[in-house]
């Protein structure tokens, strides 16, 4: 059996946080060069600051401030870093207990080698020279008995952008991948629940209703009717096609099941529900294994389907 | 399963962007409020159940993970509820299970969204591979269905402008609602840009940073009570040949199970206010059918005549509800919330005059989530 399909889904967002007064206070140090923690109701400083005591759950206000100075609690090598992570060479991933702080903290040692790092090990913050209020105005840790370059003064910050990138492989299920190889060649397949006899396009691998497999493939022409439609006027991020644009619920012939595709070739106040359309194909040099080798649909010029035939797929 | 009730409540004064608060300052304001309105401190509970829609909105996976202490869940158990927009209503249903079932004695409910982290209309329109990249965010997916409640109803036009109204006066007599529009009118609504046709901007929930929170207990903590006389939630898949995504089935069932539990035959009598989830404002008149308020077809026929309004005869969204505030994930426990509260007597301006029973309701999902509990003063 071949490989099913598989495409590249890269989703990606700059988060914007709001720190509040806590985490703002925490990052505004940074920008200054300063780490500072906070004290529990138990005496103990945490670094970085919690919001909310551990043991009360009550907020805390107690601001300490430690050293950017410290020792190694725990510790695993990075031979090869990943996108996003602090340095682009081989690191030290270490639970850092800073001077004057009861816990430990996350971050980077630029140690050279893991034979550079043990339990133990006295490290400082490099600064970088840019900071914005963000963890990373540590670039990271370095191994030395020397104190961290001295505060300065700087504007404190009361947001911070996170950017989260994830890059996923997109894989057809066996089902889908007849379906989309049938679309490279300008083929609409569909499959028929054995059971309650609906056609799905595009297919499922089990019917949703009967949970059996869906085994018998058929091929459905490429006209059908409008059940209901919105015309999309907003524009947002990450839109594809620019509005205003007709998007529409088409049920194929022969079909059970509607499914979602662009109108165009008709004013958007002239749309109607129960509109027959026919399917407008790009050129057959840009197919691919995709339902947007078909471009758009567009009326057919035949008479509007009655209401009760498209009815029961509302 | 023994009684349980509702007695404390807090919510977010909401708002487009709480730039002043974290994601735990937001909650814990919420909790605050709700466990001083029940009198109780934190060694009164149990456990803590956290109710909070896709990750993508805020782009923190388990956002319960990081919260815990905020949350007051040290040394206690921690639930996450994910059900989508329904999500708020499913948390205060689990929380009052837990209360019910007799395996904790007080629980702590709380739901959040704080949606200026992100942006969730990019979030529900992240273009799959191999599909026509059409998705346009919540309005794009449900307009065709408000497009065929109007068509199957013969609905008129300006029944959703008229919700829309109601809803925004009735939230500027809310305290914490995010909008306030006590000069609105239909014509207004119908004035306003049309954003996904035939949903227009007026029509539309805004984007909310917000929490609610709920503290639900075995026994009275304080003076006030709403007890919980029934909880229903029900599912079914997003697609299917055949499938009603008007009227759907899921919704019908947990109506018909929430008002036989509740001992009411006939809700539209025996209901005296509504917190529905009504996000875009044609689902008012959808929902009213869906929960068997009216006949299929009438619902609009109740909303024209003024009847959902405060002081008709089934008051709907006297809080605003979520077309005044809508941090999606807090959304449906604040309609839960807001329930309670008028049963308590608590609404403040917007109470409900002698409001004895009262319905909490929410979806999620593409209308494929239903989760609703009905509240009452009495001890059942």
């Amino acid at each position: 059996m071949t490989r099913p399909l598989s495409a590249p889904l890269d989703v990606g967002f700059d988060y914007t946080r709001s720190l509040g007064p806590t985490l703002g206070r925490f990052l505004s140090d940074l920008r200054r060069r300063k780490v500072t923690g906070i004290r529990g109701s138990d005496g103990r400083v945490h670094v970085p600051p919690l919001e909310y005591d551990p043991v009360t759950a009550e907020r805390l206000s107690e601001f300490v401030d430690v050293t950017a100075t410290g020792v190694v609690r725990g510790w695993s090598w990075i031979p090869e870093p990943l996108e996003g992570q602090p340095l682009d060479r081989p690191f030290a991933w270490a639970l850092i207990q800073l001077d004057g702080a009861d816990t430990s903290l996350l971050h980077a040692v630029d140690a050279g080698s893991p034979d550079q790092m043990s339990t133990g090990t006295r490290v400082r913050a490099r600064w970088r020279d840019e900071r914005v209020g963000a963890i990373t105005d540590i670039e990271c840790f370095e191994i030395s008995d020397e104190p961290a370059d001295p505060p300065v003064e700087a504007e404190a910050v009361t947001m911070v952008t996170t950017p989260v990138n994830l890059h996923y492989t997109h894989s057809a299920s066996p089902t889908e991948d007849p379906f989309l190889r049938g679309l490279m060649e300008g083929r609409l397949i569909a499959q028929r629940c054995p059971v309650c006899e609906k056609v799905y396009f595009p297919p499922r691998p089990a019917c949703p209703v009967d949970g059996v497999p869906t085994t018998d493939q058929i091929e459905l022409s490429d006209r059908g009717t409008i059940t209901t439609y919105c015309v999309v006027n907003v524009p947002f991020l990450g839109q594809r096609i620019p509005p205003p644009y007709v998007s529409a619920y088409v049920l194929l012939d022969g079909a059970d099941i509607p499914f979602l595709h662009l109108l165009l070739g008709v004013a958007p106040e002239d749309v109607r529900m129960g509109m027959r359309v026919e399917a407008v194909w790009k050129p057959r040099e840009e197919w691919g294994p995709t339902m947007q080798n078909i471009d758009h649909f567009r009326p057919s010029g035949e008479p509007d389907a009655p209401f009760d035939s498209y009815s029961q797929h509302l | 399963m023994r009684p349980a009730a509702v007695v404390g409540v807090g919510q977010t004064h909401h708002a487009a962007k709480r730039l002043d608060v974290s994601m735990a300052g937001l909650c814990r304001e919420a909790i605050d409020r709700a466990m001083a309105d029940a009198g109780v401190d934190w060694s009164d509970i149990d456990a803590v159940v956290l109710g909070k829609a896709p990750d993508l909105f805020e782009g923190v996976m388990m956002p319960e993970l990081f919260l815990a202490d905020a949350l007051g869940a040290v040394g206690k158990p921690l639930l996450r509820v994910h059900t989508a927009g329904s999500v708020g209503g499913s948390t205060g249903n689990v929380a009052a299970s837990l209360v019910q079932s007799g395996v904790h004695n007080r629980v702590l409910a709380v739901a959040f969204e704080k949606q200026s982290e992100s942006n969730a209309m990019w979030a529900l329109s992240v273009p799959t591979p191999f599909t026509m990249p059409v998705h346009a965010g919540a309005g794009g997916y449900f307009a065709p269905h408000v497009r065929s409640y109007i068509r199957r109803a013969s609905a008129p036009e300006h029944i959703g402008a008229m919700v829309a109204a109601k809803d925004r006066r009735n939230g500027a007599k809310n305290p914490y609602a995010h909008l306030k529009q006590p000069d609105i009118t239909v014509e207004s609504v119908q004035a306003s840009t049309m954003l996904w046709d035939p949903i227009r901007y007026d029509e539309t929930c805004p984007s909310s940073d917000g929490a609610c929170a709920v503290v639900i207990s075995a026994e009275p903590t304080s003076g006030q009570a709403a007890w919980i006389r029934a909880t229903a939630m029900r599912t079914e898949p997003t697609t299917f040949a055949g499938r009603d995504q008007v009227n759907p089935q899921a919704g019908q069932d947990a109506a018909r199970a929430l008002w036989k539990q509740a001992g009411i035959t006939d809700p539209l009598s025996e209901v005296d206010a509504a917190e529905i989830y009504v996000p875009f404002s044609w689902f008012e008149p959808m929902w009213l059918e869906n929960l068997g308020f009216t006949d299929i077809g009438q619902g609009w026929k109740l909303t024209e005549a003024g009847e959902t309004e405060i002081g008709g005869r089934l008051p709907v969204n006297p809080s605003g509800g979520v077309l005044s505030s809508n941090p999606i994930g807090a959304s449906g426990l604040l309609r839960f919330a807001e329930a309670a509260m008028q049963v308590m007597g608590t609404a403040g301006d917007h109470q409900v005059d002698g409001a004895r029973v009262a319905l909490g309701h929410a979806y999620g999902g593409g209308s494929q989530f239903f989760a609703m509990w009905v509240v009452g003063s009495e001890k059942p």
